[in-house]
């Protein structure tokens, strides 16, 4: 029984848990704000050279290229100046769009998030299932098949398993057409708003999906088949099943829910990869999102979007971490007053 | 545990060194040593999956050793090159051929070796500064323990992928580079379960005896850390040169490949941006794309087995 002094006493061990890993999510924003910093300015050495690589600039231009750099001000005023701007959104002037960085990357944050969103449901609903499935037919045609399916996904990189769909079900193999279009987000000249536009981005979203949802369920079904196997052993399953309980209730309302605590939280985690996660499919698919952006930064290259989308990324997992951390504690009880 | 001192020789000792003066201790450890990797490779031997993944490799490794003796680096010379640019597999060609009329079969062969050596580099600078960072914060603890924490966890969170991208791009292509680049972002997982088994090893009695009599912390970190911390490490180096080389594929992908050097990465980058998708060119894309999916394959197969091995609460998974 736990008394009122305990009780108070657990709910400020969770506060300055919290606390504590609040400060650290800013701590790491913090180090990822001196890490860009030195990376793009101090590491390459001139970024003003860089800028004008390969490439004939006017001596005017390079001059106004390092002022706004504030390359001439010491390095502290430059920091300072740098976390000015980037806290207040200005991330600089995209060398290849000729525009403010947040305002590139603003538009390419939907594409990316339908893509990668969808694929993420997805890979858990399907994941989730073969994964309990396997485990509780452990050693069945089902499971092997399985294991052995997510292992071979596991294995392979996602783009190669995206170029063999793409050439399989987009550019079609012998006599057998194609049946979705090889990339892009919707046919030029069709009205997005209509019905024949949502089924055009669909068309244009199944095969980009297709693949990242192969790719990703692979990891939820080996994290749920193992800790469902964790629970399986474990003496309270013995005791429902001695009650008289089914199989499929002792399954469903005591084994899966406390085998789904460790998957929650790799969704959770996972879900701060929902922006950066699909560099090279978006490369694969020309999908209009923030992958494939990256990918014409580092072409480029292009360091002030470079940096922008890469501060975008690491702030996106930073948060989901701690949203994780947060609903463990919420859910796992041992942790809460631990 | 080969760390454990004993001075004085036990009935198994003296009947693996046979008879004779006593041995010392030295030579007691040796033996002891001998004894531990005899009986983790008869458990492995045991283990199927391991055993396949572990033929697996050897084939890879053989081949990328052999292939100079074989195949005359001229193949790879684009101005050499006798073929028709993307023509299927024929007698001639048994891998049919790439945009300038290579043989792919010779561009698989010769990308084993940079693939592999850039995964194997990439997994000894990653395991070293893993293991270092890992014994350093367990053993010394306190705030050493702490900050380093704080720059794994650092490490831990931000997004491989793109900080990979972001490094890659400022320190420019070349083999060494994308090794280095994988190195460094690939250590934090070795870092937190090596502090976890020094901090476990430094918590025993006989750390205390041994810091009573005078050994100091490098004394400690190599005789007694160390060698009970190895068997961990190695099952986890395994797993990480499969990460290694799919990362270099990812990297060679995007274009930040060493652009001198062929490796399976950048034979598909090569294949995909000459269009060799919009053409159907399969017999371009799928050897590279097989040849990784089976040696990450292999190398998660023998890890697993090792890390069954040297992990007895994992048996009978």
């Amino acid at each position: 029984m736990a008394t009122a002094a305990a009780r108070s006493f657990g709910l400020t061990a969770a506060h300055r848990r919290i606390g504590g890993k609040l400060l650290g999510a800013v701590l790491s924003l913090a180090f990822v704000l001196v890490f860009n910093f030195f990376l793009f300015r101090v590491l390459p050495g001139d970024p003003a050279k860089n800028l004008t690589r390969n490439r004939l600039v006017p001596a005017e231009q390079v001059e106004a290229v390092r002022e706004s750099f504030g390359l001439g001000k010491p390095l502290p005023q430059q920091f300072a100046a740098y976390v000015r701007d980037t806290l207040s959104g200005d991330l600089g002037i995209s060398y290849k769009y000729r525009r403010p960085v947040s305002d590139v990357i603003a538009e390419r944050i939907g594409p990316t998030v339908l893509l990668v969103g969808l694929s993420t449901i997805l890979s858990i609903i399907i994941g989730l299932y073969i994964g309990i499935r396997g485990a509780w037919g452990r050693g069945s045609v089902f499971d092997r098949m399985s294991l052995g399916a997510s292992l071979a996904l596991y294995a392979m990189p996602e783009f190669w398993l995206g170029i063999l769909l793409l050439i399989a079900f987009g550019v079609g193999v012998g006599p057998l057409p194609g049946l979705f279009p090889t990339g892009g987000m919707s046919t030029p000249g069709t009205d997005m708003s209509s019905l024949a536009g949502v089924l055009d981005v669909a068309m244009h979203l199944f095969l980009p999906c297709l693949t990242l949802t192969l790719a990703y369920l692979a990891e939820y079904a080996l994290v749920m088949r193992s800790s469902l196997l964790d629970e399986l052993g474990e003496d309270y399953l013995v005791t429902a099943r001695a009650k008289g309980l089914r199989d499929a209730l002792v399954l469903r309302r005591h084994a899966v829910p406390n085998a789904l605590l460790p998957t929650t939280t790799l969704i959770f985690l996972n879900l701060g990869f929902v922006v950066s996660g699909a560099i090279t499919i978006e490369t694969v698919f020309s999908w209009p999102g923030l992958g494939l952006l990256s990918y014409e930064a580092l072409s480029t290259p292009d360091y002030p979007l470079l940096q922008g989308v890469f501060l975008l990324f690491s702030a996106a997992v930073i948060v989901a971490n701690v949203l994780a951390d947060l609903l463990y504690s919420y859910l796992d009880p041992r942790v809460r007053t631990g | 545990m080969a760390g454990v001192e004993a001075r004085a020789p036990q009935a198994e000792d003296t009947e693996l060194l046979g008879p004779g003066p006593a041995p010392s201790p030295r030579a007691i450890v040796r033996a002891r040593r001998r004894r531990a990797a005899a009986r983790a490779w008869a458990e492995y031997r045991r283990n199927p999956t391991g055993m396949i993944g572990l033929a697996i490799l050897v084939l890879f490794v053989a081949v990328a050793l052999l292939t100079p003796l074989f195949v005359p680096a001229s193949e790879l010379d684009v101005t050499k090159a006798t073929g028709v640019p993307f023509s299927p597999p024929s007698a001639e060609y048994p891998l049919g051929t790439d945009e300038s009329g290579r043989s792919v079969l010779a561009l698989t062969l010769w990308g084993s070796r940079v693939s592999l050596l850039v995964g194997f580099l990439a997994t000894v600078i990653s395991v070293l500064i893993g293991s270092v960072v890992g014994i350093v914060a367990g053993h010394r603890g306190r705030w050493t323990d702490s900050v380093l924490m704080r720059i794994t966890d650092w490490f831990l969170v931000i997004p491989f992928l793109p900080l990979a991208i972001v490094l890659a791009t400022i320190l420019g292509p070349s083999l060494a580079n994308i090794a280095f680049v994988i190195g460094i972002t690939s250590w934090p997982g070795t870092a937190r379960i090596v502090r976890a088994q020094a901090l476990a090893v430094s918590a025993r009695p006989y750390i205390d005896r041994a810091r009573a009599l005078g050994a100091g912390d490098w004394h400690l970190i190599t005789r007694h850390i160390l060698p009970n911390t190895v068997p961990l490490i190695f099952a986890n180096t395994v797993l990480i040169v499969a990460v290694a080389i799919l990362s270099e594929t990812t990297l060679a992908f995007l274009g930040l490949g060493d652009p001198l050097r062929v490796s399976w990465g950048s034979m598909l980058d090569a294949a995909f941006s000459h269009g060799a998708a919009s053409i159907g060119a399969w017999w371009y894309l799928v050897p590279p794309g097989l040849c990784i999916l089976l040696v990450v394959l292999a190398f998660t197969m023998c890890g697993q087995a090792l890390e069954a091995v040297l992990n007895p609460r994992l048996r009978g998974r």
